[in-house]
């Protein structure tokens, strides 16, 4: 029973990847190599398509796997069923697990272990938030391997992509200036400026 | 602080800011910014930080357990599933039409020229948010301190968020012990 597996196999995925959606990539190797549902040609082309969609990767990863998947057993509508039982798969340990902790958290707010946890996690949490956020920066702003190519001075266009740092630095001025504007509005303009300056 | 938020409102916001991110889980936090701080406060910041420090060491897709977090504490156990359904959905709706009708829709230049700019919307909005937190999260010099341990074990070491999660809590425990901070700060 194919969708069986998928849900069993997806909510392993889920229990054990900690950390965020690409936590998730090392599982769906195992799966692509154990499973004949997927390759792993199809799970490069699953992560572009996870990357260029709304909403959390990891969850795009489930569905799109899913989908092929159950596609590959039951065409379209076996496709969509697979979708289905893999993403519910995915999110079901977490929700679990996050409702007990809340429930922990709840009760234990004032005492005096959980303040002092919380006080040292929030500036840690922030750094990592940091780091993600640089990390990100990296892939668009800046290139980090054409550093090894630096020759000359016009390589220095190599290394910073300058209409973007240009973008960014227009777009954070508008951010931290009209706070009212809502986000997308912002990530509006920059598809829009992407588009005509042919990033 | 929080009326009784109505569950169709909950779905609807999640599902709101599920459609409107792109990259995961931390490109969500300018919009839950937004959404849930901002516009309907059901959580403050510092809660904010606080479900994305116990996401960052839980099973699971980082967005989908801040859900469920915030769902929960408004509406309790259907709150959580609610809220989590509701980021969850817009993307199993696109990832599905985008399954079925197009396949190779990422490698069209206009679809890539489009996400170029969106990243550094993104990382623009990011940043903005890091001023945010920082206000609410580090508070003395030991603040500043961790954050920057922090950054050099996470960029420059490669440590995972998980040990660096785990050795933050262990040292917060340790240091509550030693300083005797007062309780209820």
């Amino acid at each position: 029973m194919v969708y069986l597996l998928l849900f069993y196999e997806f909510f392993k995925t889920g229990l054990f990847a900690i950390g965020g959606g690409l936590a998730t990539l090392p599982f769906l190797y195992e799966i692509a190599d154990k499973y004949t549902w997927f390759d792993e040609a199809m799970l490069s082309d699953m992560i572009a398509i996870s990357e260029s969609t709304p909403g959390p990767i990891g969850v795009n990863m489930a569905t799109y796997a899913g989908y092929n998947a159950g596609a590959y057993v039951g065409g379209v509508p076996g496709g969509i069923l697979g979708a289905f039982v893999a993403t519910v798969g995915l999110i079901t340990p977490s929700v679990i697990v996050i409702l007990i902790v809340a429930q922990f958290l709840k009760r234990f707010k004032e005492s005096r272990l959980v303040q002092d946890v919380f006080y040292t996690l929030r500036p840690a949490v922030t750094g990592l938030i940091a780091c993600a956020c640089f990390t990100t920066m990296s892939g668009s702003l800046f290139f980090p391997e054409a550093f090894g190519s630096f020759q000359q001075f016009s390589d220095v266009f190599n290394v910073f992509s300058l209409p973007a740092i240009l973008l960014f630095a227009v777009l954070l001025f508008g951010i931290l200036k009209f706070k009212k504007v809502h986000p997308v509005v912002f990530i509006a303009i920059a598809a829009v400026v992407g588009i005509v300056l042919q990033f | 602080m929080n009326q009784k938020a109505k569950l169709f409102d909950l779905f609807l916001t999640f599902a709101r800011i599920g459609g409107l991110t792109f990259g995961g889980g931390y490109a969500m936090l300018p919009m839950l910014q937004k959404e849930v701080v901002e516009n309907k406060k059901w959580a403050t910041e510092e809660e904010l930080l606080d479900y994305y420090a116990v996401g960052q060491c839980t099973p699971g897709v980082i967005a989908v357990n801040v859900a469920t977090f915030i769902g929960q504490k408004l509406r309790g156990v259907i709150g959580g599933i609610v809220a989590t359904l509701g980021v969850v959905a817009p993307s199993f709706v696109i990832i599905l039409l985008l399954a079925t009708l197009i396949n190779h829709f990422a490698e069209y230049a206009v679809v890539a020229h489009a996400l170029a700019g969106i990243r550094v919307a993104v990382a623009a909005l990011i940043v903005s948010a890091i001023v945010k937190l920082w206000k609410k999260g580090i508070k003395d010099a030991l603040g500043v301190v961790i954050f920057g341990v922090v950054v050099l074990l996470s960029l420059v070491l490669n440590v995972s968020p998980i040990i660096i999660v785990v050795i933050a809590m262990l040292f917060g425990i340790l240091y509550g012990r030693v300083s005797g901070r007062k309780e209820g700060k």
